[in-house]
């Protein structure tokens, strides 16, 4: 398993706050060498630590008003493929994530609209149609946050 | 507030948020002194939070991830503020989420392994403040994942 040391964790922390810092502005608050600390973040993402960058947006200035997710559960399972609904579900532009998940639910949608009729257009025309889809469970986001995580 | 051309560049940095600025304005057709003041504008106004490594716990040995779906004693004015800022506290908590609908509450939960799990969710889950009722889903596979949006 992979093991970093303290610099690396503190590399990490740093990136998933602002990932465009250049190596030296980092190496600065780090106390290492520019050469050091760009030798360092290379292996972070050589090793496949670092697996991407992910740009954040206020999707309510973007006038994405509300965000919902949505378990679903599927009707008629074993005579829908999975991939048909998988395929159908991962083309729609307003469902932003899906997982297949274990649980009361086949799977979780992650689903932004400008406002509630917007979602109620998008749930009806576009999720209630999908091949095989059942039971729908819907949670309004109020509030979400991303946490840096166990480093 | 945006106009057609704040969105291209939107959309093109979304997809590929490790383009440095010459290579984002280069994309989306526009001068780079353009794309940079441009950039710079929406930073200010708050529509581009920032720009984020993304970590693959996978990578670092996180092999477990399950979502708990909370519901809290509403009976207590504070619950909300109290458990979100004890779930705060958990390490191995990495995202928060608060709905309206019959869940209250969603916590994004990695662990090593199946025991590191039950370990994180007898020693810190169970002791936050004002459950009522809690339920895991265990994650299989992710279809389709933050796909950012439909800008």
């Amino acid at each position: 398993m992979i093991q970093l040391d303290e610099t690396d964790r503190h590399i990490l922390r740093e990136l998933v706050k602002d990932a465009t810092q250049s190596a030296s502005a980092l190496g600065r608050k780090l106390g290492l060498s520019q050469p050091a600390t760009w030798r360092r973040v290379k292996r972070l993402h050589d090793i496949g630590v670092i697996k991407g960058q992910r740009l954040d947006l206020d999707r309510e200035r973007l006038g994405f008003g509300v965000a919902v997710f949505l378990g679903v559960k599927l009707a008629t399972k074993g005579r829908v493929s999975l991939d048909d609904f998988e395929r159908a579900v991962s083309a729609i532009p307003e469902v932003q994530s899906v997982e297949h998940i274990l649980g009361v639910y086949d799977y979780r949608l992650r689903v932004v609209a400008r406002d509630i009729s917007d979602f109620e257009r998008v749930l009806r025309r576009r999720i209630m149609t999908l091949p095989g889809v059942g039971d729908v469970e819907a949670n309004v986001v109020l509030s979400e946050e991303r946490r840096p995580g166990p480093i | 507030m945006l106009d057609d051309t704040d969105r291209r560049l939107l959309r093109h940095y979304q997809l590929a948020p490790q383009l440095s600025p010459s290579e984002l304005a280069d994309r989306a057709g526009v001068a780079p002194a353009t794309c940079a003041r441009r950039l710079e504008r929406m930073q200010a106004q708050g529509v581009i939070l920032g720009n984020r490594a993304v970590i693959d716990w996978q990578v670092l040995g996180y092999e477990v991830e399950v979502s708990l779906r909370a519901q809290l004693d509403k009976t207590q004015p504070r619950a909300f503020d109290e458990f979100t800022a004890a779930a705060r506290e958990v390490p191995e908590v990495i995202e928060i989420q608060t709905f309206l609908g019959r869940v209250d509450l969603r916590l994004y939960v990695i662990a090593r392994d199946m025991a590191h799990y039950q370990h994180i969710y007898r020693t810190a889950i169970l002791r936050l403040p004002h459950i009522t009722d809690i339920e895991a889903l265990m994650h299989m596979a992710r279809i389709k994942s933050d796909k950012g949006l439909p800008i």
